[in-house]
């Protein structure tokens, strides 16, 4: 066991060198890009402003910390490390936008420099890239922030389950699982047993690696977001959309007539379908819509939270604050722990909920039964 | 940026990142489903299977040793009683082989009593009448003597024939 941990600290001792050195060389030549462009510090709810042309009373800015909680939240064209102004450290992303006039146009973010300077055209104002000419419609297709970190995600967990995968081949089933195995296993066999079966029921194998897909990508999205430097992936609208888009689309496809014959004819007077009908279809995509939301908000006020405690620090521009702050913090990061695995639980379960009420047999008739014994 | 610009931007999903998630998302799940989840779903179901079937085998196992213990102990009991029997059986045998010894060993030595018997009273028989034979031969042969010595003079015969004479005349 000994030599194993050792090598693999040595391999992530090396990965994190390699990261390291890849992100300093880009941002030193983006540095330098910068230096070339002196910004003119117009930004009013600029954070802490920097040692604008010497000015020592400028040093103790007051705080916008509303807005560097959302920068937090917000998706952005940078992947921002730590420092602001001029000691920003942080990766210019690619930037990709579909133009309506020039087509395609690929560069980097650090043309714009945080917004300081423009590119062609273009400009990035508040996150979004526009451009100066009123007749072309930008399409951001940017590799931004959180498509980096859903990237890095998915091969992250491309690279756990496959190798999970292989030490099934290598060590065989008769053997116990060791590592990573061990530790996701039971991960799995509770998304397969305890979340599809008992919901979905006999027909859950179907489903089961869409959930486990589901579950994982949520629940490795939840716990780099709460890393400091990490992206709020899943407290961002757009992601939970898609996931919340792709469980409709799973659970219509696959629902059995018993579904459509309760949305279409429910078990209730003739008179009322004009009213129960249009509710039943609406039905269908409150759902999932509630499932978008539930992720979206649960993820993005966890964040808001540890930012605005950490931010009564500045606000108060007291240090006595700290401990009170910082006690608090560690609180809601623990909760937001608990958050990030109930989350992806929450997901996957309702999912696996609205999957099990589709394709479920005779669900139809049992309600029409239940409710005419309470009649 | 007031708080509506910011509510808007966090409420509205971008295209690029829903276009993005939707790729990466839609191939993940075609990925994982074929060389992770696939293959691990496989190993932990025939895992559990291996488990259930080992279990239901040593159940078995088990009862099967059960029944050969009981299989066993009636086995056992059944050779006890089947040695009682042959032990009684061989006491019997024993029992009425000596009763039948015996029984001819009497006959027999009645029988070789009984001839002995005969014999003895056969030759004591011949014995008598041999001695009779020879005693009466002797006395023939006495009494000739003594006639002859008795008859050797006149007198003596003529006495005789007297004496002789009276037993006639008793008769």
């Amino acid at each position: 066991m000994g030599p194993k941990i050792k090598i693999f600290k040595q391999k992530s001792t090396l990965f994190l060198l390699v990261f390291a050195l890849f992100s300093l060389v880009s941002l030193k030549t983006y540095a330098s890009g910068q230096e070339e462009h002196p910004a003119t510090e117009s930004d009013s709810l600029s954070a802490v402003a920097p040692h604008v042309g010497g000015h020592e009373e400028a040093k103790e800015e007051k705080v916008n910390i509303t807005k560097v909680a959302f920068e937090h939240i917000l998706d952005s064209h940078y992947w921002h490390f730590w420092g602001e102004g001029h000691e920003t450290v942080a990766l210019p992303l690619p930037c990709i936008i579909y133009s309506s006039t020039k087509g395609v146009q690929f560069f980097s973010s650090a043309v714009f420099e945080h917004g300081h300077a423009s590119f062609g055209a273009y400009s990035l104002v508040e996150e979004e890239i526009i451009s100066a000419d009123p007749q072309e419609k930008i399409t951001d297709l940017s590799i931004t922030k959180n498509v980096v970190q859903l990237l890095l995600s998915a091969a992250l967990i491309f690279w756990i389950f496959t190798s999970i995968a292989k030490s099934y081949k290598t060590t065989g089933v008769t053997s116990a699982p060791k590592g990573k195995q061990s530790f996701f296993e039971p991960l799995i066999t509770f998304v397969r047993d305890d979340i599809a079966k008992d919901n979905i029921g006999a027909k859950s194998d179907k489903f089961v690696p869409y959930l486990l897909t589901v579950f994982f990508l949520i629940l490795i999205n939840n716990v780099l977001g709460m890393i400091p430097i990490g992206a709020n992936l899943t407290g961002n609208i757009a992601f939970t959309f898609v996931l919340a888009t792709c469980t409709l689309i799973i659970t219509n496809v696959n629902a059995n007539k018993n579904y459509w014959m309760h949305i279409l004819m429910p078990p209730v007077p003739k008179a009322l379908y004009i009213m129960m009908i249009p509710l039943e279809i609406v039905g269908i995509f409150t759902k999932p819509f509630a499932l978008m939301i539930r992720l979206f908000a649960n993820m993005t006020a966890g964040h808001i939270i540890v930012i605005s405690l950490i931010g009564l620090i500045f606000v108060f521009q007291s240090l006595w604050v700290s401990p009170v702050a910082v006690a608090f913090t560690l609180f809601i990061d623990v909760l937001e722990c608990l958050v990030a695995l109930l989350q992806a639980y929450i997901f996957t379960l309702l999912t696996s909920q609205f999957i099990g009420a589709a394709v479920a047999e005779h669900h139809h008739e049992e309600g029409h039964e239940g409710e005419e014994h309470a009649h | 940026m007031n708080s509506l610009f910011i509510l808007g931007s966090l409420t509205t999903p971008g295209i690029g990142l829903i276009v993005w998630t939707s790729l990466v998302f839609i191939l993940l799940v075609l990925l994982l489903s074929k060389y992770a989840w696939k293959p691990i779903l496989a190993a932990i179901k025939t895992r559990e299977e291996n488990i259930a079937h080992a279990l239901s085998s040593a159940e078995s196992a088990l009862n099967d040793m059960r029944e050969l213990q009981s299989n066993n102990e009636k086995i056992l009991v059944q050779a006890r009683e089947e040695r009682d029997a042959l032990l009684k059986e061989a006491r019997d045998t024993k029992d009425a082989i000596i009763s039948e010894a015996k029984a001819k060993a009497t006959k027999e030595t009645d029988r070789i009593l009984a001839t002995a018997r005969e014999q003895i009273l056969n030759e004591k028989n011949a014995a008598i009448s041999d001695l009779k034979n020879q005693v009466a031969s002797l006395s023939i042969e006495i009494a000739e003597k003594i006639l002859r010595s008795e008859l050797s003079s006149d007198d003596k015969q003529k006495a005789l024939v007297n004496t002789l004479m009276k037993d006639v005349n008793l008769n």
